[in-house]
């Protein structure tokens, strides 16, 4: 890929732009906020944007801004490390299924969906109730789901260079399958993968806000997009901004993620080229 | 061909039996006492240890999970702890509420989707397209439960058209029922729809480069033509796939859009039962709902073997 | 093909169209009849059996509309005759006699005498008993049939509370006929009888015709489940609800308040609201420590903030309402500086660590939240940590393995949980226990209130628990109804004497 092929994928450029804007708002967060996050203001609760508030306040008089800056470390996070975990389990056993074929690949395949037949916010909702809730347990629920992602995407991809000559010569000449899944699959496979991590990742985001949306999320007093939205439903005929903002901020980052996402797939995949 | 459908139907029954040992085990460690639950602050000991017996809580757990998978050969689900109904009413009674559910936003997000699928197809690269699929692009971004809050606020709390939420039931007449649906439904349907529209476009556009498609614009069809006549049989058959998951992904994943909007349905019943640790219930709704995504991926791995033979070597 | 495609669309659009616009005719024309009534209840009952459940929900519906007792309990929280007509106590004050009423039939017709109270207090305190409050039946030693309409109770020792106890939900007369279907179609005495129940959404219950009293005024009353604060706004002021006893959603008060079609009633609750500590565990054990941790709480930025401003703040744990409270809310008034200070005497000057169990109310969730963010100001740095009210049975209150938690005592007459050996404060007062077994055995009504101000006061003293409120009963109806309780004496809805007013 080059840069000026990059610049005229719109797609990449707007999901590029809006991508980084979210990744340095959370940054500033750790050093500025508008007002600390913690900072509790009864007697201005519920007050509409204004100067002094630009996005308003919430029940408890908080500054709804900073709140959304801070939250957005909380999202970033938890759908960063799930995808971690979706991919650092999913494609070795994808792979692993794809090299060796036969009754393991099957096995896996079929554990596979066995794990995707689960409704995923149930498992969610049960491993909290085990485990109690919190960001932890919102990543082990929403990296679970993106095991068979991974391993499904991988397994396919593999599957179909596992035909191709290259990798049957390197058979011919006594490469073990081990060594060449890394020497020749696994580097073919990599933009695949990344375009599967930044839609995953996109998911992820939204699968964060759905669970803290339900209480299952990360806890106060971390600010989490999902929960603010929550807090929110009750009061929507008082003050709608509240609702409002935090919503905005989950479609902004996913429609960046979503739109980077398709402009790497346009590059990178062969089949859009 | 007969082959292959019962190698899928055994591998299907095989992952529901180890489906329900997962559900039951996991349950097992959720800690939490139903008959302390439904006592309360003041209960005795010994009434607690009472109820527990009544409940069948007290027999040892290998026993307890054959005589719940016996029940479910049978088509028992047993009794709730909570409700002291069989479990099988009590989802029938849900399924009343969330099978329609379903449908309409499936209808719904079809009746949508395709039109602008393909629509946005016929104009590949003119400026309808990039608005249609930037529109489309825009609602698979939009979490449901913040949709559904943006509606209630405008439909239900500023112009109060149509409830806030709640369900009457069917009993107290379909007008009301199927108007405590609509915001619900349209909450659900329109990401949904988003998603659809995409796929119908791409997978028309796929279609549309094949051989065949050229070939009949070569024998002089328009362009029109070859897009309802040939291209758009061909590339429903992805769609319709989706649909089917879909459809199976909406009476499971309506969770969240029925606490939203408080519908006695299967996700909040699902719900309640966990935190009253009604766990018979929860096994029951659960089994109910991965039989049911097993079924669907089974009749499409079916259908697709019969439109393709290659598949049937493979699994 | 392609016609046919779009047709079918165009038709389909045209169908959908048209279904809604019928619906929106259908639903407007349904109108309230006025001897109906449409109650909102935020909690649906896990069943409808008030004698093997705790859930207040079950009372919310049942109590003093399908089943009775043989005393009950009116809308000042006074104890009054239900079933039993009258009684006279002996000289010593250990034997009750009840008179019951005569021709009293049950909802199923059979009909109601000695035997039934008899089967319904054994049943209640047996062997096999699964009755929620089975500690209200201790103290009976022996349930005796005089006549069929005369039971003799004889008590093991003298109890103060004896009537109170038989006039709660758990106390209700049951048919031995009936009394194993109770959960699912409850058979009582009561004004009005059980006709249906939709899982989910709603509980009807209609007037019971062959009722032994005065018949009650209503036709007809539902109840209808709506647990979300929004939709519970929404339907009152659509009019899909007429009155919801106990409104959840108290940010939207101030909306009925200014509304003349509504009456907002804010009344009291039995609910002292506290934050329980774990009186044995360190660094709680420490009475600096606890004094420390009231002192740090606003209770006026707690009820603003949590509440809406809806609540009365308490110092100790008594309710407000009641002849014989004192407010004590200065002794642990609000006063960060102090709190340092006791801190630093309690050997924690820099703070410590520790968590904050919340089981799922809104005045928990939103209350810990406040509180976490006011112990952080002394540097007590509380995690908070959601729990549902399985877990916080199982884990706060069974097995006592939290440090700091928030819950309501909604249960009347309760002081005396502070007595109970192993109960979760694990707070241990021989004092405290001698006033309530002094107060247990005495019936005089000044001495009474005189041992219960002692009480208020050692527990003021000692902060077993930091007080925080009295939750408040709001309640908003229609202007033109008549006759809902104000307060909450005991968490019921007593229809018998709601009316509409022309």
């Amino acid at each position: 890929m080059n840069i000026g092929k990059a610049l005229a994928n719109r797609s990449f450029c707007i999901g590029l732009i809006v991508t980084s804007v979210i990744a340095l708002v959370a940054l500033l967060s750790f050093v500025w906020t508008p007002y600390p996050v913690g900072a509790f203001d009864i007697a201005g609760k519920l007050k509409p944007p204004s100067a002094a508030h630009l996005l308003g306040t919430d029940h408890f008089g908080r500054d709804i801004l900073s709140m959304i800056m801070v939250g957005s470390r909380n999202s970033i996070a938890v759908a960063s490390v799930s995808v971690a975990i979706g991919a650092g389990i999913g494609v070795p056993l994808g792979l692993w299924g794809a090299a060796t074929g036969g009754f393991v690949d099957e096995v896996l395949m079929r554990l596979n969906d066995l794990v995707f037949a689960f409704p995923a916010l149930l498992s969610a909702v049960m491993i909290t109730a085990v485990f109690g809730p919190g960001a932890i347990n919102a990543i082990i629920a929403i990296g679970i789901f993106n095991i068979p992602v991974f391993a499904r995407v991988a397994r396919a991809a593999a599957l179909s260079l596992w035909s191709r000559e290259f990798v049957i010569a390197a058979g011919a000449i006594g490469k073990s399958p081990a060594r060449i899944t890394r020497d020749h699959i696994l580097p073919n496979l990599a933009s695949l993968l990344i375009v599967q991590a930044t839609i995953q990742f996109s998911l992820g985001i939204l699968a964060e806000a759905g669970l803290s949306y339900v209480g299952l999320g990360s806890q106060p007093p971390m600010p989490s997009w999902g929960r603010m939205l929550f807090e929110a439903q009750t009061m929507i005929g008082l003050a709608p901004h509240m609702a409002l903002f935090p919503g905005l901020a989950i479609v902004i980052t996913v429609l960046g993620l979503n739109l980077l996402g398709d402009g790497l797939r346009d590059m990178l995949d062969p089949r859009f080229q | 061909m007969l082959n292959y459908a019962t190698k899928r139907a055994f591998i299907a029954i095989l992952t529901l039996l180890v489906a329900s040992l997962v559900v039951f085990a996991m349950l097992e460690i959720v800690p939490g006492d139903p008959a302390r639950l439904m006592l309360g602050m003041n209960a005795t000991e010994d009434a607690i240890h009472n109820l527990q017996e009544q409940m069948g809580l007290n027999q040892p757990l290998a026993i307890r999970y054959f005589s719940w998978l016996g029940g479910l050969l049978t088509g028992d689900l047993g009794r709730s702890y909570t409700y002291s109904v069989p479990v099988f009413d009590l989802i029938m009674e849900r399924v009343a509420v969330s099978l329609p559910l379903a449908a309409i936003s499936l209808a719904l997000s079809t009746f949508i989707a395709l039109p602008v699928g393909i629509f946005a197809a016929s104009k590949r690269g003119k400026f309808s397209d990039t608005l249609a699929m930037g529109v489309a692009q825009v609602g698979v971004a939009i979490p449901n439960f913040w949709f559904a809050l943006l509606l209630v606020y405008l439909f239900a709390v500023t112009l109060r058209l149509v409830p806030a939420g709640g369900f009457p039931g069917w009993g107290a007449g379909f007008g009301v029922s199927i108007k405590s649906l609509i915001l619900p439904s349209i909450a659900l349907a329109l990401p949904q729809a988003a998603i659809l529209a995409r796929i119908t476009r791409s997978a028309l556009l796929e279609v549309l480069g094949e051989d065949y498609i050229r070939t009949a614009r070569a024998k002089g069809l328009s362009r029109r033509q070859v897009l309802y006549r040939h291209a758009l049989r061909n590339a429903l058959i992805p769609v319709l796939t989706i649909l089917g998951l879909q459809f199976a992904f909406l009476l499971a994943g309506t969770i969240i859009i029925e606490n939203v909007f408080y519908l006695p349905g299967l996700g909040r019943l699902v719900f309640q039962a966990i935190t009253q640790r009604d766990l018979i219930v929860v096994e029951g709704v659960v089994m109910l709902l991965i039989a049911t995504l097993v079924l669907v991926n089974l009749l499409v791995d079916l259908s697709y073997a019969i439109v393709d033979p290659r598949l049937r070597g493979r699994s | 093909m392609a016609k046919k495609l779009e047709s079918y669309w165009m038709k389909s659009w045209k169908l959908a169209i048209a279904g809604v616009a019928i619906s929106l005719v259908i639903s407007s024309a349904s109108y309230a009849a006025k001897t109906d009534l449409v109650l909102g209840i935020v909690l649906e009952p896990p069943h409808l059996d008030p004698t093997a459940g705790a859930a207040a929900a079950i009372d919310e519906i049942v109590y003093a509309n399908i089943f009775e007792g043989l005393t009950r309990i009116g809308a000042k929280g006074d104890v009054l005759p239900a079933l039993a007509e009258s009684w006279t106590q002996s000289d010593d004050g250990k034997v009750y006699t009840f008179k019951l009423h005569k021709d009293v039939k049950f909802h199923d017709g059979t009909s109601f005498d000695a035997d039934d109270v008899k089967f319904s207090l054994d049943r209640a305190r047996g062997d096999k008993s699964t009755n929620a409050q089975k500690g209200l039946f201790a103290a009976i030693d022996t349930v005796d049939i005089v006549d069929p309409l005369t039971v003799r109770v004889t008590l093991k020792r003298r109890s103060g509370d004896f009537l109170y106890n038989m006039a709660w939900g758990d106390a209700v007369i049951v048919a031995p006929e009936s009394a194993g279907t109770n959960k699912e179609k409850p058979v009582g005495t009561g004004p009005f009888k059980f006709d249906s129940w939709a899982k989910g959404s709603q509980i009807v219950i209609e007037k019971n015709a062959d009722y032994w009293g005065k018949p009650a005024l209503l036709d007809k009353a539902t109840f209808r489940v709506i647990p979300d604060p929004a939709a519970a706004t929404a339907a009152l002021l659509a009019g899909d609800v007429q009155a919801f006893p106990v409104f959840p959603s108290y940010e939207t008060i101030p909306q009925f308040q200014a509304d003349p079609r509504f009456k907002v009633v804010i009344g009291t609750t039995e609910g002292e609201t506290v934050l329980g500590m774990n009186n044995k565990k360190p660094p709680f054990d420490n009475p600096k420590v606890r004094q420390a941790i009231a002192h740090a709480i606003d209770r006026k930025s707690l009820i603003d903030g949590a509440m809406f401003g809806f609540g009365t703040p308490i110092g100790s744990f008594f309710p407000p309402h009641h002849p014989a409270y004192i407010d004590l809310t200065a002794e642990t008034a609000y006063d960060p500086e102090l709190a340092k200070k006791l801190m630093a005497e309690a050997g924690h000057p820099d703070g410590f660590k520790t968590t904050l169990k919340l089981p799922p109310p809104t005045y928990a969730r939103r209350g810990g939240e406040i509180i976490a963010a006011e112990l952080r100001e002394i540097g007590i740095e509380a995690e908070i940590i959601p729990v549902e009210w399985a877990q916080w049975l199982d884990q706060v209150f069974k097995n006592k393995d939290y440090d700091m938690t928030i819950v309501s005592h909604t249960e009347p007459n309760d002081l005396n949980i502070f007595s109970r050996d192993d109960y979760y404060f694990n707070y241990d007062s021989p004092a405290f226990k001698d006033l309530i077994k002094q107060i247990d055995a005495t019936s005089d009504g000044v001495e009474r209130t005189g041992l219960y101000q002692q009480a208020q006061k050692l527990l003021a003293k000692d902060v077993p628990a930091a007080f925080l409120f009295q939750l408040p009963k709001t309640g908003i109806w229609d202007a033109k109804i008549d006759g809902l309780w104000e307060n909450g004496p005991i968490q019921a809805n007593d229809l018998t004497a709601v009316k509409w007013l022309d």
